[in-house]
């Protein structure tokens, strides 16, 4: 099958600036794919690339099996841009019905495409305000209505709940199911990535304009674990080859007891034991590493010096 | 390049136009104009009556004030243009708004083409309607009708064309506020260089005359407002200038005593054609 996206060593250099290096990258028709990194890493470049609104400096790619950038792709690709703006001089509807021109849309299916966007971004009710009246959040919903006009086959997100509450940001993540149920590919990219954790079948991780890490979510979170808030517990308890050495590699992190890996049904074996051990056991966290953990590993295994700023703290992007 | 994508940039254009009042402002600020030119000239024309002065100096003095009147609606009207059209596709490059239009099957060359049809249509229909309304009011209160009112309207559209089309090509690449200072300037540049070389050509100062002559080519809007003046000039003061033979009369920036030669206006249409296929190759190679 022809992926929906596919790039080859795609590079953008500004001036002195590399806001993307190689970016190697596959996304399949119909998946939700997330694409992580932390500000600046270069993940807005790659999209504006993946649609022609910037050249590439260097390698190449294609959209829907044409190469990126080109028209006809761009017809049955659907985009929220991260700088979501439209002409504030028109109503939601107005705005809807402009793309909708512009996508080529057939002139009698519109009405209906129309209504259901609206519906579905919970827009139907101030479908005829002028959209210089909405809040940010409203314009962000108005964008993705735009984004998921005719069904493409191709959805690109950038940041699609930067500026939504909790209760957009539960709508969106229903918006994009509906859309993947529909048959669409979803490109989200984001930072928020617990949003990314719920929602996308496999996920890339770019730093510093390069694909640190990627695959199935389940396989970048690694294996399941526990993790128990213990106290009194004997010293000997986590000794290599103490009594739970048996289910597996044990640690201490933080005041928690570490097993990782660890199946979830030997959980409370593992606490059966501990509390055997005449320790006090508070809290079982049956845990595997989050999307997070992962996340921060990566960005400051790769990061210029590994500091504590967090993903932020790596600066905008890497000069060569 | 799709027709069809053209008229829906071009008739958006129109709507931003009338929906952010611009406009009705500027039709409201023209009909208070002219009503202002009426009254002005029916009084300039009940005193000299009442003075006893001859109906043929009357008419001459109004046909100068027409002019006089002419040349501030093409100034404000340049003004207009370019200020209309500096931030026509540089403000959807400020605010993002191009992004999401862009990411369509919509062709960069198409957007600036859709942009300058729709504003080309109003700022002609705007100079159209404010210029005949000038013009008629002024025959209505003095009896004077200028011998060709549809070739000066005419004009007045084209040098507003002339403007916008800069001022959009610039803004194409540059921030609007820098696309439209710099049209202002050359917009005045070229009126300086039309007054300094009829003076050059008044004084037989070959070399500046030369120049100048340059600068118009380059600008041809100087060349442009020559046939509004052209168009409102009455045959009788033509006559009476060549006829005397006062070469210094060229100088003065609101007379005209020939029609802008046809190669002049052709080459202003290439002019045209040429700055709006710059400010295309130069918004297709923007980084957005």
């Amino acid at each position: 099958m022809t992926p929906a996206i596919e790039t080859h060593a795609l590079r953008k250099v500004y001036g002195p600036t590399v806001a993307l290096d190689a970016l190697d990258l596959r996304v399949e028709p119909g998946e939700v794919f997330g694409f992580l990194g932390p500000n600046g890493a270069g993940k807005t470049t790659a999209v504006k690339l993946l649609l022609g609104l910037t050249r590439p400096t260097a390698g190449e790619g294609t959209v829907l099996g044409r190469p990126i950038g080109d028209r006809e792709a761009r017809g049955r690709v659907g985009y929220l841009p991260e700088l979501f703006r439209y002409q504030a001089w028109l109503t939601a509807h107005e705005v809807l019905r402009l793309h909708a021109a512009l996508a080529g849309l057939a002139p009698g299916a519109r009405p209906a495409e129309i209504e259901r966007v609206l519906a579905l971004a919970g827009l139907a009710d101030r479908a005829d305000e002028r959209t210089g009246g909405f809040s940010k959040g409203m314009q962000q919903r108005l964008g993705l209505a735009a984004a998921l006009l005719g069904d493409p086959a191709l959805v690109i997100l950038d940041e699609p709940t930067s500026a939504l509450d909790p209760v957009g940001r539960g709508d969106v993540r229903a918006i994009i199911r509906e859309a993947r149920e529909r048959g669409s590919a979803v490109l989200l990219n984001s930072h928020l990535l617990g949003e990314v954790e719920r929602l996308c079948d496999r996920v890339a991780v770019v730093h510093h304009g390069r694909v640190v890490a990627s695959g199935a979510l389940g396989d970048l979170l690694g294996e399941p674990a526990v993790r128990l808030r213990v106290t009194d517990l004997p010293a000997a308890a986590t000794a290599e080859d103490g009594p739970l050495a048996a289910f597996g590699p044990v640690a201490l992190e933080d005041g928690w007891l570490a097993v990782r890996p660890l199946d979830a049904d030997r959980i409370p074996d593992v606490v059966a034991t501990v509390v055997g051990l005449g320790a006090r056991v508070h809290a079982v966290d049956p845990a595997r590493r989050s999307l997070e953990d992962v996340f921060l590993d990566l960005v400051r295994a790769g990061g210029p010096q590994p500091d504590e700023d967090g993903p932020g703290g790596h600066g905008e992007s890497r000069a060569r | 390049m799709t027709p069809r994508l053209v008229l829906i940039i071009a008739g958006l254009t129109v709507r931003e136009l009338t929906r952010r009042r611009v406009l009705w402002v500027l039709l409201g600020l023209s009909l208070a104009s002219v009503a202002f030119v009426g009254w002005g000239v029916e009084r300039l024309v009940s005193l000299a009556r009442a003075e006893g002065v001859a109906e043929l100096q009357v008419r001459i003095g109004v046909s100068q004030v027409l002019i006089l009147i002419a040349f501030m609606f093409s100034f404000v009207l340049a003004m207009s243009a370019a200020f209309l059209a500096a931030p026509a596709i540089a403000s959807d490059v400020e605010t993002g708004t191009v992004h999401a239009m862009l990411a369509r099957p919509l062709r960069r060359s198409e957007l600036v083409l859709g942009r300058w049809l729709g504003l080309s249509a109003v700022v002609a229909g705007y100079a159209a309607v404010s210029g005949s309304l000038a013009i008629g009011i002024v025959r209505l209160v003095s009896g004077h009708a200028p011998p060709e009112p549809q070739v000066a309207v005419a004009f007045l559209a084209f040098q507003a064309i002339a403007i916008l089309t800069l001022a959009l090509a610039l803004g194409s690449r540059l921030p609007s506020m820098a696309a439209g200072a710099i049209t202002v300037v050359v917009f005045g540049l070229g009126w300086f260089a039309g007054v300094l070389g009829n003076l050059a050509v008044a004084f037989d100062a070959a070399p500046l005359a030369a120049a100048t002559d340059v600068v118009r080519v380059i600008v041809p809007t100087d060349g442009l407002w020559r046939g509004v003046v052209f168009g409102l000039e009455p045959p009788l003061v033509l006559l009476l200038t060549t006829a005397r033979g006062a070469a210094a009369l060229e100088a003065n920036p609101f007379f005209a005593s020939a029609p802008p030669p046809a190669a002049f206006v052709a080459w202003s249409v290439a002019w045209v054609a040429l700055v709006l296929l710059a400010g295309m190759a130069a918004f297709r190679r923007r980084e957005l």
